[in-house]
């Protein structure tokens, strides 16, 4: 990785300075982060994953943190749901009584948990993990007890500056947890987002995150997930507006046999960037992978999804298949997808596949013979595309009316 | 039903039309009246589905020469929606698939767009899902089609019901039915045949398109006309497409091959 020089010294350095000392459960954390990235340098476009996805926006960030609060209204939690309201510096779970069945984790079992899925995934040395782990300074905890189910909203609003959030969760023998999350930008920051869950056997994950942007805001987020077999993951994220958004999925199924959906949905416009780099890796028989990207390009924005799915030889009978869908809406935006299948067993099944394509002129038409008006028939189409990544989003996901915000973020 | 003091609601005068650079259509002419049903067949290739879609007006097809009016209106100058808002319909040959949009929320948009432009109060969920559950009889269909994605999914036979459909909440004057019965069976094609003469009455018309004579056994026509290169060649009653049934299409040939002979 070559240094970004400018960047670096721009941004990275004086921010650094500007840190308190490392202090608290996390203390030998940010020791690990800010010595990673006094030597790392800011990743450039010369590293093959981050080739398309520029950084110097982070050069135009305050540096200094201000909170915010998300500023539109939000339906009720849902029914039997826990709500927090989580911004990274204060307690979320402060006075909060945890519904039956969620625990936060004790000082030992975080000691043991975190950052195991960070390894296990092989991401722990990102620069944007390593950017979190130097300046969070408080870990989200919690574990799902064996056959309970949860039922989890998080809610953050990313103020001016940087925001490092760190969440761990541990899903005991057949636990299952539903959990929505939103991150809505409120000023010009940087949202930096690291999430580590362990799935024991035969538990259930049901995780839709939901982030809207603005054109001069950021969202660096790491989703680490470690599947033990018969467990169930379906993680669906949806991010509109940012400035700059990169998105890295990482899935191990640490003996195979367990199941995971993967549904992302990006939207670009003006001179946004959203890059999603995906993975999921069969450490054992007999996984399975079912993935669908999917991706809005307007204005000249830039839209990157490389999808990695890796089948070593002990993944015999995998069945993966993976793909990658765009909707250009103007012929100056910018689409760069790739799957990148490393399979070396020999009796599996996996199927991608990418298209890339304007609205189609048949449908369109379909809708205009029927008396609905040029302009609306696009925004329905538009609507259609995004509703089959929408839909697999938890119910609380959901009723954030993700979908009005898009096509605004579109507007 | 003839009528010849019924007002003209289609006027197609000489019409010319091409997709990208092949003249298709070459001088059509004919004229529709309130309460008829015509009947257009022909050969693949003979134009006849470019003038439907000439008429709904899709935009891979070029006008160059000739007039439609509709209602004393040129039709050409109208957008595709501007069109069916006014009561022209195109039941498609193949009903395109929406994957996303839900089948009753298309209608709903459809109907209120046609409603607002006869200047008749939109509906709303509740007021629409009466009218589309009593409409449903016209085609006997299944109400759970209404909660799937426009076409999706749906066999041959469903979606060109699906098409009547939309034909009965719209309430077309000029309803242009484009090879209907293609990849219907004996059954499918009894119900949406019964839905086309359901909905014909003395103040519209009916345009059918077909390749086959089975059609029009269950949907009586009062003109039939023979398309051939682009043109009219034949005008006649129901007795016409009888006799396109016995001889087949070769007559057309040899006709054609006459008028170019006097041409030249």
């Amino acid at each position: 990785m070559v240094a970004s020089t400018s960047t670096r010294q721009l941004w990275v350095e004086p921010w650094l300075a500007a840190l308190p000392a490392p202090a608290g459960e996390l203390g030998p954390v940010q020791q690990r982060g800010r010595a990673a990235l006094a030597r790392t340098p800011l990743p450039a476009a010369r590293a093959e994953e981050w080739r398309f996805t520029d950084l110097s926006l982070l050069a135009q960030l305050p540096v200094a943190s201000v909170a915010a609060a998300v500023e539109r209204p939000l339906p009720a939690p849902q029914p039997g749901a826990l709500r927090l309201h989580w911004n990274g510096r204060e307690d979320p779970l402060q006075g909060v009584e945890l519904p039956a069945g969620l625990q936060a984790l004790t000082p030992t079992d975080l000691a043991q948990g975190l950052g195991h899925t960070l390894a296990a995934t092989g991401c722990e040395q990102h620069w944007p993990v390593e950017l979190n782990q130097a300046c969070a300074e408080r870990v989200l905890a919690l574990r799902v007890a064996s056959r309970q189910r949860v039922n989890l909203e998080l809610i953050s609003a990313a103020g001016e500056g940087l925001q490092p959030l760190r969440l761990l969760l541990l899903l005991e023998e057949k636990a299952e947890l539903d959990l929505s999350q939103l991150v809505s930008a409120e000023a010009a920051g940087l949202h930096s987002l690291v999430v580590e869950v362990h799935l024991a056997r035969s538990a259930r994950l049901q995780h839709g995150l939901v982030a809207f942007g603005r054109s001069d805001a950021a969202l660096l987020a790491h989703l680490a997930i470690e599947q033990e077999p018969e467990s169930q993951v379906s993680l669906s994220q949806v991010v509109a507006g940012w400035g700059l958004a990169r998105l890295e999925p990482r899935v191990v199924q640490v003996d195979g046999g367990a199941h995971t959906i993967l549904r992302g949905l990006q939207v670009v416009d003006g001179q946004q960037i959203a890059d999603t780099h995906s993975q999921l890796e069969f450490r054992g028989p007999e996984g399975q992978l079912d993935q669908l990207h999917k991706a809005v390009a307007a204005g000249q924005g830039r839209s990157v999804f490389n999808g990695a799915v890796r089948v070593p030889r002990e993944a015999q009978r995998t069945n993966a298949a993976q793909l990658s869908r765009t909707l250009l809406l103007s012929d100056r935006a910018r689409i760069d997808t790739k799957p990148e299948l490393e399979i070396v067993a020999d009796d599996v099944k996996c199927a991608h596949g990418a298209t890339v394509s304007s609205l189609q002129t048949d449908e369109l038409f379909y809708l205009q013979s029927r008396g609905i008006g040029a302009d609306q028939a696009a925004g329905l189409l538009q609507r259609a595309f995004c509703e089959e990544v929408l839909r697999d989003l938890p119910a609380a996901a959901r009723a954030w009316c993700p979908l009005e915000r898009l096509l605004e973020a579109r507007a | 039903m003839i009528r010849p003091d019924a007002p003209v609601l289609l006027e197609i005068r000489d019409l010319h039309a091409r997709v990208e650079d092949k003249a298709i259509l070459k001088g059509v002419n004919l004229t529709i009246r309130a309460g008829e049903i015509h009947a257009v067949m022909g050969r693949n290739g003979s134009g006849k589905s470019t003038l439907s879609k000439v008429l709904a007006g899709h935009p891979a097809y070029t006008v160059t020469g000739g007039s439609v009016t509709y209602r004393g209106d040129n039709l050409l100058e109208l957008d595709p929606e501007q069109r069916a808002r006014i009561g022209v319909f195109l039941g498609f040959q193949y009903p395109v698939e929406i994957p996303g949009v839900s089948n009753l929320e298309f209608l709903r948009v459809a109907t209120n767009a046609r409603r607002t432009e006869q200047g008749h109060e939109e509906l709303d969920t509740f007021a629409f899902e009466d009218l589309v559950r009593e409409r449903l009889k016209v085609v006997q269909m299944d109400p759970a089609f209404l909660d799937r994605s426009v076409n999706e999914g749906f066999s041959g036979g469903e979606k060109k019901r699906n098409e009547i459909l939309q034909m009965a909440l719209l309430e077309p004057l000029v309803a242009i039915l484009d090879e209907t019965d293609s990849g219907l069976d004996i059954d499918a094609l009894r119900i949406v045949a019964g839905g086309v003469n359901q909905l014909a009455n003395a103040d519209n018309a009916t345009l059918l398109i077909t390749h086959y004579q089975r059609l029009l056994d269950a949907i009586t026509p009062d003109y039939v006309h023979v398309m051939a290169a682009g043109r009219i060649l034949r005008t006649g009653g129901k007795e016409l497409a009888l006799e396109l049934e016995q001889r087949g299409y070769d007559w057309v040939d040899q006709e054609l091959a006459a008028l170019a002979a006097e041409v030249a």
